[in-house]
């Protein structure tokens, strides 16, 4: 049963990685014009540089082979070669993989202890005051975009109160925290509304449930009883969305990266933009959706977990 | 329990904040109408030429002559403001009405016919969901170079997903409804009855939902000007005059940034307030 279920959700991953990694790949081929032109463009390229391109990607191949080549070169950790740092496209990217992993760690922290605790409070107070004031803050929050927040926050604690740093990503550990701490923010800011409006809803739903008053109506304690029989419960939605929230945060750095000039993945991708290096653009891309995809699915599996009530569901049907 | 998708995200981030219409409803449409006069009538109502230089008064404060100060070349932010609005509402304007029409294309074709159409399709939509907006339009930059033409495409097809997996699940459930089979007995072909009968009956749920794309749209767009990957300087838009300012915040040279930034917040919040309560009226029970 449980074997089933994994082969099947592992055989809907690969699919779906499978069209969306040619989606990226076959992207080249409709730009009109030759290919090596469109790859060093911008460039004076030498005969030898020509012959080099044309090489690595296979250019004189089918276009199914240099796909499967392309893929092929992924699974041995092999993304081709960067147009602008005469580097591995691995190396490239390996090399500013650690700050951009820690940002979006350090944003998910945020977003989720502040949408968590924002959320519950909001369920236990709901209707009233407290609940109104929080959904009126988070929604406010939830318009500000990660560059307009990284805008604010830059003039007010970085220039004006001169708290943290305005630029780089500092060294050792202490430091990089300190360096990422604004960017962090300023990435969270906008994704609290998601996890505390989510929060909310389930444990809302879960507070009005028989076993909650049942345990109320025999003198438990308010706090006892959201912890042991509401807040288990209410968890499930909120990690149903992380694979949403782990591709908004990562799109995020190429923002946050750039406004606070730290040497990321996200800012790679908006340089190699610029400087015409689409080798190391199209492995950025495919890594984003590669997380986002991989992430759903462990989500997917783990969800019986979490919830036995959703294995029950699958195995009703 | 089913995995949650980005449209539920959505309806979860829409789903209160109503029943309080009347005030916010009422700022919010007259915001968005402000802006919209000012980005059609941009000509007669700026004060200057939104990129007439003036090396006397570089980064001056607010005052009688630049009533939002001048930026590090000493053009008038108002006036940028007030061009900035056209590209601001116009492109998140078209990726919602293109999204929209592809969108219920989809969903319609997918939620009518059914069979392996639907499962093809619904395949496409998930391949196409595993891609966040942003990055499709930056992929499209890549691709075929700045400017805000390939964006608006790339984001059109972006959301068209959202609208597609809603049409389709309306379609569904207005294909068992009775009037259809009544028009099936008397002869009429399924694409008449689609087109004709089912459509019109999602057309404006679906619409009302899609309202609510704009302000995510508009924040990306405006995202990827920042960048210096949509709109280009020195043309007035919001994105990339925060872009161009961001060096000034250092020295202290808030505005010529902030302003632009908290223009893309106004807007936003209203296109949201009202979006929230379109769809509220004509959504009303929106099957997830």
């Amino acid at each position: 049963m449980i074997i089933r279920r994994v082969v099947g959700k592992l055989g809907s991953l690969t699919l779906t990685l499978v069209l969306a990694s040619a989606l990226i790949f076959f992207s080249r081929f409709m730009v009109p014009g030759d290919p090596v032109s469109f790859l060093l463009r911008g460039r004076q390229p030498s005969p030898e540089a020509i012959a080099a391109v044309t090489e690595q990607f296979g250019l004189n191949l089918p276009p199914w082979e240099q796909y499967l080549r392309w893929i092929g070169g992924m699974f041995q950790g092999d993304f081709g070669r960067s147009l602008q740092f005469r580097d591995e496209v691995s190396t490239v990217i390996g090399d500013r993989l650690p700050v951009t992993l820690g940002l979006v760690a350090l944003a998910a922290v945020m977003i989720l202890v502040t949408g968590i605790v924002a959320g519950t409070i909001a369920a236990l107070n709901r209707g009233r005051l407290p609940d109104r004031l929080i959904l009126t803050v988070l929604t406010a929050l939830g318009a500000i975009p990660p560059f307009v927040g990284a805008i604010i926050l830059i003039a007010v604690f970085a220039v004006q109160l001169n708290w943290f740093p305005a630029f780089g990503s500092g060294d050792g550990f202490f430091d990089t925290i300190h360096h990422l701490i604004l960017p962090s923010v300023a990435m969270a800011i906008s994704f609290i509304v998601l996890i505390g409006k989510i929060t909310r809803m389930s444990m809302v739903e879960q507070l009005g449930r028989e076993h909650v008053q049942v345990a109320t109506s025999r003198g438990l304690k308010p706090l006892t009883v959201v912890r042991r029989h509401v807040f288990r419960n209410a968890l499930g939605p909120i990690f149903t969305v992380s694979g949403l929230l782990i591709a908004g945060l990562l799109v995020s750095t190429a923002i946050v990266e750039s406004a606070f000039g730290i040497a990321g993945v996200g800012s790679l991708l908006v340089q190699s933009v610029n400087r015409l290096d689409f080798p190391v653009v199209q492995a950025i891309v495919l890594l984003v959706v590669a997380a986002f995809v991989i992430v759903n699915a462990i989500v997917d599996l783990l969800q019986p977990l979490i919830d036995p009530r959703a294995a029950a569901g699958e195995a009703g049907r | 329990m089913s995995r949650p998708t980005p449209t539920m995200a959505l309806k979860v981030m829409r789903s209160t904040g109503h029943r309080r219409v009347t005030v916010s409803w009422t700022i919010s449409i007259v915001v968005l109408g402000l802006f919209t006069l000012a980005a059609i009538f941009a000509p007669l109502v700026a004060p200057y030429n939104p990129d007439q230089l003036d090396f006397g008064a570089i980064y001056a404060n607010p005052n009688l002559a630049h009533w939002l100060g001048t930026d590090s070349l000493g053009r008038d932010t108002l006036s940028r403001i007030i061009y900035g609005a056209r590209t601001a509402l116009l492109a998140p304007l078209i990726v919602v009405i293109a999204s929209t029409i592809l969108g219920i294309l989809l969903g319609l074709l997918a939620g009518w016919r059914g069979g392996w159409i639907d499962a093809a399709i619904g395949r496409l939509l998930d391949v196409l969901l595993s891609f966040p907006a942003l990055l499709i339009a930056i992929l499209a930059v890549a691709l075929f170079g700045k400017g805000l033409v390939a964006p608006v495409i790339a984001m059109s097809i972006a959301y068209a997903p959202f609208v597609a997996r809603l049409t389709r699940s309306l379609v569904i459930s207005e294909r068992a409804r009775p009037y259809v089979s009544a028009y099936r007995v008397q002869g009429f072909s399924g694409g008449w009855i689609a087109l004709r009968r089912v459509l019109p009956n999602v057309v404006p749920t679906v619409g009302a939902q899609s309202t609510l794309n704009f302000g995510y749209v508009l924040a990306e767009l405006a995202g990827l000007s920042f960048l210096g990957l949509g709109v280009q300087a020195p043309t007035a838009d919001w994105g990339a005059m925060i872009n161009e300012s961001q060096a000034g915040l250092v020295g202290g040279h808030f505005l010529p940034a902030l302003i632009p930034a908290i223009a893309v917040v106004i807007v936003v919040v209203a296109v949201n307030v009202i979006g929230e309560e379109i769809s509220e009226r004509i959504g009303g029970g929106t099957p997830a």
